[in-house]
C-alpha cells in the first residue's frame, strides 16, 4: 500500500499526490532521487520507506503535511478541521507579482487554501489534536490564515482535552499580509497561553525551516520542543545575519543540533524515533486517552 | 520654533530654504533702516502654509524618515520627563543587562507604574552603545522581569516602543531570540494588570511586539509599524533594496494604515513637522493619554482586563 494511501480523505490525497508530490521533492518522475545533502542516487521507493531520510547520509527530505500525518500517525485516523477558511488579498499587496496571483498559483501548487493543516489524529492510539505546515505553500508563512489555524486548533484542545502536537516548517510572517500577520504571533501565543492554564500538553517539532515570526510564537512555546536533524531554526535567517555582521556563520550554525547544544530544544529527533517520541512524551504528560 | 533647528530631511528643502530668506531679512532689517516687516510676515506665513503642505502629504518613504529621525524624542527622555521619579531597574538575571531596552518603575502623580521601552542613541556614540535600538534576547527577558514585577504588585504597565527589530546576530541567536520574544507575547497575554503601548518611532516586526501585546496601543503620528523593514521587505521581494519607497507603499505601515486595519486605537498627533521640534510637547500629549487611560482601565477588573486583551489579539485577521 502507498504510504499516502493511509488517510481519511483518500481521494483528496491523491489529487494532491499528482498535483504537488513532484514539486515538493524536486523529483524526477522517474524512479531514483539524488539526495540533496550527499548526492547519492536513491531509489524512491526506498526513500519513502525511510520516511524520507537518505540511509547515506541521514538528510531529512522535506515532507508535506499528508506525509506527516501517514508517517507517524495512526492510519486513517486524521479529521481535517477547518479547512475551508481561505486566505485574501486584504492590502492589495504588489511586489513582483500580486499576492492574489501568489496566493492562486500556490493553492494550484499544493491543492490546498494555505499552509497549514489541522485536525484531530491518534498517534499509537492516543488522540491529538494536530497542526502540520506545508513549506511549499508560500515557504509555509505565517498570514492570517496559518495563524486563525493554529488558535482554532489550540482552543479545541482546551475543549477536548487533546494534548497539542504541531509540526512546524515556515519562513516566518508572510509579509504579503503586512501587520497583521505580525499580530498572529500575539494571536497563536494567546491561544498557547490558554492552553497552558489549562494543563494540556503542547508539543511542537520544529522542522526545517522554522524561522522569524514562526520561531518567534507558537514554534519555541512547546511544554516539549522536539527538532528534525538538521533543521534550520532561528530567529533570523542566516543571509540577514551574515548581512549585518559582515562574516560567515560557522557550519552548523542555527541547525537543529546547535539549538540542543545551546539548551532550545529538548530533543534532536531522527524521522523513525518520530512516532514513539511523541506519543511517548503524549503518554506521559497526559490526556489523549 | 524652538531655537534648537533639526537638520532638514530632503522633503524639508524648500521649507528650509523659505527659512533661510526669512532670517537673512531678518538680518537685513535689523541692520538697516529699511523697515522689512511685512514682507517677513509674508514670507513666514507663506512658510507655515508651506509646512502644513508638506507634511500633510507625506509619503510613507517621508514618514520612515521623521521617525528614524536621530534628534526623535527617544525612550528615556520621554520617560524622565513624563514621569515624576523613574528610577531605571537594569539586567535579565540570566545573563546581562541589555541597554537597547530600559524599564524600571515610575511615578506619575499618584500613579505608579511599571515602565519599558526600547532605547535608541541620539548620536553615533550612544548608538553604538545603545545597538541602534535592537535588542538581544536578555532585553526581552528583562522587560519579562519588569512585566512580572508588575503583575506580582498590581502596577500598570506602560511600554514605548521604538526598535528597527530584534538584533539578527550571532549570539542573539544562540541566546534564544526567537524564544525570549515567543515568550513575551505569552506571557502578555496573562498579565492581569492594564498595559499601554506607544509607537514612538519605529515598531520593527516581533523585536517590537515582543514589549507590545497591550491593552491600548497608540501610534505617534509619524512612527510606523510594519511586519518587516522596507528595505528588508524590498530586498527580499524585489531582490532589490532600492524599491523599499515602494514595498513601504504596499506593506501599509503608517499611523494611519495601522488604526484603519484596527491593530492601534488611535494617533497622537505630534508637533508641525514631528515630535522632534518640540519634544516637550509630545511627552505632555503622551502623558495626558497615559493618565486618561490608566484612570479608565485601572477600574477595570483583572479578569476583563486580560479577557480583553485576549479577545483583541485574538480577532485579528483577514481570510474568507
Ligand atoms: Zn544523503
Amino acid at each position: 500500500m502507498s504510504i499516502l494511501g493511509w488517510f481519511a480523505k483518500r481521494d483528496r490525497i491523491v489529487s494532491r499526490k499528482k498535483a504537488g508530490g513532484q514539486s515538493r521533492l524536486d523529483i524526477p518522475s522517474d524512479l531514483w532521487v539524488k539526495c540533496f545533502s550527499c548526492d547519492a542516487t536513491l531509489y524512491l521507493k526506498e526513500l519513502e520507506h525511510n520516511h524520507k531520510v537518505c540511509n547515506e547520509c541521514q538528510y531529512h527530505f522535506r515532507l508535506s503535511p499528508e506525509e506527516r500525518l501517514a508517517y507517524f500517525f495512526d492510519s486513517e485516523s486524521f479529521v481535517e478541521h477547518y479547512d475551508d477558511i481561505k486566505p485574501t488579498d486584504f492590502l492589495n499587496f504588489t511586489d513582483t507579482h500580486s499576492y492574489e496571483s501568489r496566493i492562486v498559483a500556490s493553492q494550484k501548487k499544493t491543492q490546498r487554501a494555505d499552509a497549514a493543516v489541522v485536525g484531530t489524529a491518534k498517534i499509537e492510539g492516543l488522540s491529538v489534536n494536530v497542526g502540520l505546515m506545508d513549506f511549499a505553500f508560500m515557504g509555509g508563512s505565517m498570514g492570517c490564515v496559518v495563524g486563525e489555524k493554529i488558535a482554532l486548533i489550540t482552543e479545541m484542545a482546551i475543549e477536548n482535552k487533546h494534548p497539542l502536537v504541531v509540526f512546524t516548517s515556515s519562513g516566518g510572517a508572510r509579509m504579503q499580509e503586512g501587520i497583521m500577520s505580525l499580530m498572529q504571533m500575539a494571536k497563536t501565543s494567546g491561544a498557547l497561553a490558554k492552553l497552558s492554564e489549562a494543563c494540556i500538553p503542547y508539543i511542537c517539532v520544529l522542522c526545517d525551516p522554522t524561522t522569524g515570526g514562526t520561531s518567534a510564537s507558537f514554534g519555541m512555546l512547546g511544554d516539549v520542543t522536539l527538532a528534525e536533524p538538521g533543521a534550520l531554526i532561528s530567529f533570523a535567517g542566516p543571509r540577514v545575519i551574515e548581512q549585518t555582521i559582515r562574516q560567515k556563520l560557522p557550519p552548523g550554525f542555527q541547525r537543529a543540533e546547535f539549538l540542543l547544544e545551546n539548551g532550545m530544544v529538548d530533543r534532536v529527533v531522527h524521522r523513525k524515533e518520530m512516532r514513539s517520541t511523541v506519543a511517548g512524551l503524549v503518554r506521559v504528560l497526559g490526556g489523549g486517552q | 520654533m524652538s531655537e534648537h533647528r533639526p537638520k532638514p530631511m530632503a522633503f524639508e528643502a524648500p521649507i528650509a530654504d523659505l527659512e533661510e530668506k526669512i532670517e537673512s531679512l531678518k538680518a537685513l532689517s535689523e541692520q538697516g533702516e529699511m523697515n522689512l516687516t511685512d514682507e517677513i510676515a509674508n514670507i513666514e506665513s507663506r512658510a507655515h502654509e508651506l509646512k502644513k503642505d508638506i507634511y500633510s502629504n507625506l509619503s510613507p518613504a517621508d514618514i520612515i524618515q521623521i521617525a528614524r529621525h536621530p534628534d526623535r524624542p527617544n525612550s528615556l527622555f520621554l520617560a524622565n520627563t513624563i514621569f515624576d521619579q523613574f528610577l531605571e531597574l537594569h539586567g535579565d538575571r540570566l545573563y546581562k543587562d541589555d541597554p537597547s531596552i530600559v524599564s524600571g518603575v515610575a511615578t506619575m502623580g499618584k500613579q505608579r507604574l511599571v515602565f519599558i521601552g526600547h532605547q535608541k542613541g541620539s548620536n553615533t556614540k550612544e548608538n553604538l552603545y545603545r545597538n541602534f535600538g535592537m535588542p538581544h534576547p536578555e532585553g526581552y527577558r528583562k522587560a519579562l522581569r519588569m512585566m512580572r514585577l508588575a503583575d506580582k504588585f498590581s502596577l500598570p504597565i506602560v511600554s514605548f516602543i521604538d526598535t528597527p527589530g530584534a538584533y539578527p546576530g550571532l549570539e542573539a541567536e544562540q541566546r534564544g531570540q526567537a524564544e525570549a520574544i515567543a515568550t513575551n507575547l505569552k506571557y502578555m497575554v496573562t498579565v492581569s494588570v492594564p498595559i499601554v503601548s506607544f509607537v514612538i518611532g519605529e515598531g520593527g516586526s516581533g523585536g517590537a511586539l515582543g514589549i507590545g501585546v497591550a491593552n491600548r496601543l497608540y501610534m505617534l503620528q509619524h512612527a510606523v509599524y510594519s511586519v518587516i523593514s522596507p528595505e528588508g521587505c524590498a530586498s527580499i521581494l524585489f531582490k532589490d533594496a532600492s524599491k523599499a519607497p515602494f514595498a513601504a507603499e504596499n506593506l501599509k505601515i503608517t499611523a494611519k494604515d495601522i488604526v484603519e486595519l484596527g491593530i492601534a486605537d488611535g494617533i497622537l498627533d505630534e508637533p508641525l513637522g514631528g515630535a522632534h521640534y518640540d519634544p516637550e510637547a509630545m511627552a505632555q500629549t503622551i502623558k495626558s493619554t497615559i493618565e486618561r487611560d490608566l484612570n479608565t482601565l485601572g477600574k477595570q477588573s483583572p479578569e476583563s482586563l486580560k479577557t480583553e486583551r485576549y479577545t483583541k489579539f485574538r480577532q485579528f485577521g483577514a481570510f474568507e
